[in-house]
């Protein structure tokens, strides 16, 4: 018989490090932080919960939550449906395809600060495309750093235009991989296009929907350098959504114990609510 | 329930179709009786997909007819021509119950509620579901799930022709034995005109009151599997249905007579054509026999399935199979072939060349 030895254990040792050094350590340093509070000098005072009471209680962070799942749950409705109804359309086959494809793949490659950028850019009332045309040609007042409203229908649309393609790619991987049989029975058995997106490709395109919802909420929930850049979380607080109120607590007013408690709960919501949702949508597919 | 008539059937996939190579249906003439059971044979690529695709509307021929009773259906789109598919894979509505999936091409048409339950509950209790009509289909196992695509295309009884692409592929094979004699008796309770596809002899011989096998877009021959069996057209109807194939051997022509190494082979009638071509002689292995004399042979391999053994022997440079029952030769062996003469045929460039005997 062989010896038996744990040595092969070893090769485990690198993800171990790189999973240590990247998650487990700064992690770990969030929560040391969460429960102390610090006025530098490298000196630290036992706080024990006090930062997560402070912050579960305060209106500044019920405020930020609630204006993130409203920007979120905008973003999901709008670009889920729009996504599916782009997919449908798209050609599924010939020279259409890779343009399409392609086209739709291109917002996706920008980096997200020049998203912002473009945005900002595009939609000043002096200079800006957008702007420019709003309020001078079809004279409609438009101006991001005066109107809140304004301010949220330019993230809306720049989220939407950014991220709706990822939609329609995964969707549109979904529909091709839908046998032609399903189409063809359907024909046969005198199903309407209505009844054959209900009852074959919903039900077929339920996986890839609830990867491309999963990740379409975690990234819009922890979305950050778009709209900072964009409007800088104003005009006032009104585009102020988590993150960017995290980024102020922590750099701008150098509470670190405050801005970690805040994290770890910031943390907790996006990891429930991922879970909750994934747990629901495969829910029947274990029956 | 309809007649089907294939009529000057042509079918390519290319726009300009110039040689006959360039098509995957070489004309096609087949009149099929109202309420048959019919079975496509062929290998993988010979055409019998596209047929069916032309029948059931999801395919237009470049040129010629489908009719079904008389009337021409070529430029109809599928639901429109009232006929039912059974796919290779089971097609089922996944969220749906397996009521609602049987009523599903009912409800599409407009049926009311009552005859739809009267229908479905019928159609249940033939196919033995009826306990499983309030279960998730896509819960179902694949044969389970096959019944209920079958289902699917019997509930109405408008349909002119039920199809059937391959349907057992994915079913365990001893559940294909059990779903194969459903359909049969299914067919007899209902005689509804039936068409089905399929790769496997057993299949179609078991299934069908008549086979049409099919080589490179071609009909080789149309017949009963008796018929196939005992006459092939062809030696590719030969080696396809039998197992093993129809022996095939090479053979040359003098005085009237076939020989084989220097032998003369008594045929079942009078040779007929005029001696242009490749010929051959074709006799099945259950009509060969060993003994003294004959084709001298030296035996290369035994096989023995139980009740019966097949033989492999070689003849100059051709293998000759023997199907024999009792004692058996051994390895290296030198045996005498006979072949029985009412079963023995001349073929020439593949086709037959005798006439039957009397």
């Amino acid at each position: 018989m062989k010896t038996q030895n744990n040595r092969a254990w070893f090769f485990v040792l690198p993800v171990l490090l790189l999973v240590a050094f990247n998650a487990l350590i700064p992690m770990m340093t969030v929560v040391n932080y969460s429960v102390q509070e610090t006025f530098g000098d490298n000196l630290f005072f036992w706080e024990g919960l006090t930062w997560f009471e402070q912050i579960l209680r305060s209106e500044r962070f019920h405020a930020a939550l609630g204006r993130q799942f409203l920007f979120t749950g905008l973003i999901l409705a709008i670009e889920v449906p729009l996504g599916i109804i782009i997919a449908l359309s798209m050609p599924r086959k010939g020279f259409w395809v890779p343009v399409c494809l392609v086209t739709m793949a291109l917002p996706m490659l920008i980096p997200w600060n020049v998203v912002g950028a473009m945005w900002n850019i595009f939609t000043l009332p002096d200079i800006g495309l957008l702007g420019y045309f709003m309020n001078n040609t079809l004279g409609i007042e438009y101006n991001m750093t005066r109107s809140p409203l304004a301010a949220w229908i330019t993230i809306i649309t720049m989220d939407v235009w950014h991220w709706t393609s990822l939609v329609v790619l995964l969707t549109y991987a979904g529909l091709v991989s839908i046998p032609d049989a399903y189409y063809q029975a359907a024909k046969i058995d005198g199903a309407s296009s209505w009844s054959v997106f209900r009852y074959i490709q919903l039900p077929k395109l339920k996986q890839v929907l609830t990867i491309a919802i999963l990740l379409r909420f975690m990234d819009s929930f922890n979305i950050y350098t778009e709209p900072f850049v964009l409007t800088g979380g104003g005009p006032g607080n009104s585009t102020t959504l988590l993150s960017i109120d995290l980024v102020k607590i922590a750099l701008g007013q150098f509470d670190l114990g405050p801005a970690a408690a805040m994290s770890l709960i910031y943390f907790a919501i996006t990891l429930l609510v991922s879970w909750l949702f994934y747990t629901l949508m495969t829910k029947d597919d274990a029956k | 329930m309809a007649k089907v008539t294939l009529r000057n059937l042509r079918h390519s996939y290319m726009p300009n179709p110039k040689s006959p190579e360039d098509y995957a249906l070489k004309e096609i003439d087949i009149d099929w009786a109202d309420g048959g059971a019919y079975a496509l044979l062929g290998p993988s690529g010979c055409g019998k997909s596209t047929l069916l695709n032309i029948i059931s509307g999801l395919l237009i021929p470049s040129e010629g007819q489908v009719l079904f009773d008389e009337q021409d259906v070529t430029q109809l789109v599928p639901d429109k021509r009232n006929i039912a598919q059974v796919f290779q894979f089971p097609v089922i509505y996944d969220t749906m119950t397996v009521r609602e999936n049987l009523s599903f091409p009912l409800k599409n048409r407009g049926v009311d509620p009552a005859t739809i339950a009267k229908r479905v509950g019928e159609i249940a209790e033939m196919l033995e579901v009826t306990d499983q009509l309030d279960r998730r289909a896509s819960g179902l196992a694949p044969d389970s799930k096959q019944k209920i695509s079958m289902g699917r295309g019997l509930v109405r009884d408008d349909v002119n022709v039920v199809m059937f692409d391959e349907p057992l592929t994915v079913i365990d094979p001893h559940l294909k034995w059990k779903l194969r004699s459903k359909l049969k008796e299914l067919h007899q309770r209902i005689r509804r005109t039936m068409i089905y596809v399929t790769h496997d002899q057993t299949e179609a011989l078991t299934f069908a009151d008549q086979v049409v096998v099919m080589q490179d877009g071609e009909v080789v021959q149309m017949g009963t599997p008796v018929e196939l069996f005992e006459r092939p057209a062809h030696t590719f109807v030969g080696h396809f249905i039998g197992s093993p194939g129809m022996n095939v051997l090479p053979c040359d022509m003098r005085d009237g007579g076939a020989f084989v190494a220097g032998q003369n082979i008594q045929l079942e009638g009078p040779v007929t054509g005029n001696g242009q071509g490749l010929r051959q002689i074709g006799v099945r292995p259950e009509y060969v026999t060993l003994g003294d004399g004959g084709l001298p042979a030296t035996v290369r391999k035994v096989s023995d399935l139980g009740r019966h053994a097949v033989v492999e022997a070689v003849l100059g440079d051709t293998r000759v199979n023997a199907i024999i029952e009792g004692a058996t030769p051994q390895q290296g062996e030198t045996v005498g072939l006979h072949f029985k003469p009412q079963q023995t045929r001349l073929y020439t460039d593949g086709w037959i060349s005798t006439e039957a005997g009397s």
